[in-house]
């Protein structure tokens, strides 16, 4: 279907790739993206079994360069960034003063004075402005590569195989050694690029970071080398219930201004006990905040619902305790493909939250029977 | 996906409906709906012998994606429903015009409907 907002839309470098793979594109964070190529199950359930090639050039790319880049970031961040090993990477949080979520993201430490952080589409604004303000009287740059920076993520279990048929000028046992969330500098098509044992699926799987030009040409390599393997081009719908299985927050979602890490249950991202080189408390943004939540009863937890029904929960539903007695509220939720029955998160009030409990979620005025169980849905057999 | 052209012996409802106005009338949703959805894995439908009415919800079309109420293009009682559909309903997604109906009404009388031409002006691929 046509959506008149669409093209007002920014494109992606791989725009012209998704439309000859018939892609069904959508709006989302102010891009045009693909939501599914074929099928959304067929997707999800490719990645699942072998692999699925993603673009994520939409996702904002800011490097951090300078003498206080480590410590820029210790204050900015909720993370401990300047212990993040070299070539390392950590999920961390970038957090306002009151504690309140601006933005999830991951860091790399690309080199001893030079990071590379990673934000989400829909935040690329605010993050680059906190970032930017945070950084006044600092020695260090805050660069925004995000226009010219494309990522495409190959997730599954054939994504190793795939990466290293790819034939990037790396050596193939430089790229198996890679490390879950650590990052390797490389060359692509004469340029600098980055490949990463990161992702957003719950599979093993790597991510490229290379210059937006060049991302066709590595899309379609990909694609070539991988499709005999069971590579197949997979959209934002399938990345979605990937997530949700995997159960990783998404900002909108289970994560937003009003709540802390904490309330969803990723306390331990936010790095307390961080110290500078005087061997000090690093003061961050958020900390007095953090602090005080951290050691305060809290008032809902992040849960993971095992829908005993057939309708799925959908992000705003009311969780019930019994009639009319709303107990939560579900940030996620959909007919789990790989488990075949539904699944959703929610937050809800603590005496709620211990696992087995039998809830209700009220899907469009009629209870459908849930239970607690715990996060995530999902985990990759290794 | 692009969705098939809306074939001209239906009849349709703004709503993404389609009419095979039989006797009894056959009812499903056009492909239109049925690529937005995506891939279709659950189908709540009336029993046979309920009293349905047009423009009304009277059932559910859910997918991994999304969720979308069912409208009722007729009123009358419902005297059949595609229990192939709700067994496997990924057939809505690949043959919504054909194997993929939904259920089939005694029909007393007729909603707000649209020719295929009407359907597709408001429904451009």
């Amino acid at each position: 279907m046509t959506d008149a907002t669409i093209t007002q839309d920014r494109r992606s470098p791989l725009h012209d790739e998704h439309v000859a793979l018939g892609a069904t594109l959508t709006s989302f964070a102010g891009w045009q993206m693909p939501l599914r190529y074929t099928s959304d199950l067929a997707e999800h359930t490719a990645v699942r079994t072998a692999a699925g090639l993603f673009d994520l050039s939409h996702m904002a790319e800011i490097v951090v360069t300078g003498p206080d880049a480590g410590a820029f970031l210790d204050g900015a961040l909720v993370g401990h960034a300047s212990a993040i090993r070299l070539l390392g990477a950590k999920y961390t949080m970038i957090c306002a003063p009151d504690g309140g979520v601006i933005d999830d993201l991951v860091v790399y430490h690309l080199a001893p004075e030079r990071y590379l952080v990673v934000a989400n589409a829909s935040n690329h604004d605010p993050v680059l402005a906190a970032l930017q303000e945070r950084a006044a009287g600092l020695d260090v740059v805050v660069d925004d590569q995000s226009a010219a920076t494309a990522l495409v993520a190959v997730q599954g279990p054939r994504a190793l195989e795939i990466v290293l048929a790819a034939g990037i000028e790396l050596a193939d046992d430089e790229v198996t050694a890679l490390k879950y969330y650590a990052c390797l500098p490389f060359t692509f098509a004469g340029r600098p690029a980055l490949l990463a044992r990161t992702g957003y699926t719950g599979e093993d799987g790597f991510e490229f970071y290379v210059a937006a030009d060049d991302a066709p040409v590595l899309w379609r390599r990909l694609l070539e080398v991988g499709a005999p393997l069971g590579l197949v081009p997979a959209g934002l719908s399938a990345r979605d219930s990937l997530r949700l299985e995997a159960g990783m927050p998404l900002y909108g979602n289970e994560l937003d201004r009003t709540t802390t890490p904490h309330d969803a249950g990723l306390g331990r991202v936010v790095a307390l006990g961080k110290t500078g080189a005087d061997g000090l408390p690093v003061p961050f943004v958020g900390r007095e905040a953090l602090e005080a939540r951290a050691a305060a009863e809290p008032t809902r937890v992040l849960v993971g619902l095992q829908g005993l029904g057939r309708r799925a929960a959908r992000h705003g539903y009311p969780v019930l305790a019994g009639p009319d007695q709303v107990v939560g509220t579900v940030t996620s939720g959909a007919p789990s493909p790989t488990l075949g029955h539904p699944i959703a998160m929610a937050y809800v009030h603590p005496s709620v939250a211990a696992e087995g409990t039998q809830l209700d979620v009220d899907v469009r005025g009629r209870p459908e029977p849930v239970r607690v169980v715990a996060l995530p849905f999902y985990r990759r057999p290794r | 996906m692009t969705a098939v052209e809306p074939p001209v012996h239906l009849q349709y409802t703004v709503e993404h409906e389609w009419l095979d106005s039989g006797s009894p009338a056959t009812v499903g949703i056009t492909s239109v709906a049925a690529d937005a959805l995506g891939d279709i894995v659950y189908l709540e439908l009336p029993t046979v012998g309920d009293e349905v009415t047009a423009g009304a919800v009277i059932g559910e079309v859910e997918s991994t994606k999304s969720v979308s109420e069912l409208f009722s293009p007729v009123s009358g009682t419902v005297v059949e429903v595609n229990q192939a559909a709700v067994d496997d309903p990924s057939v809505v997604n690949s043959d919504p015009y054909g194997a993929g109906w939904l259920l089939r009404v005694d029909v007393t009388e007729t909603g707000t409907l649209l020719s295929a031409e009407e359907y597709a002006g408001l429904n451009p691929a």
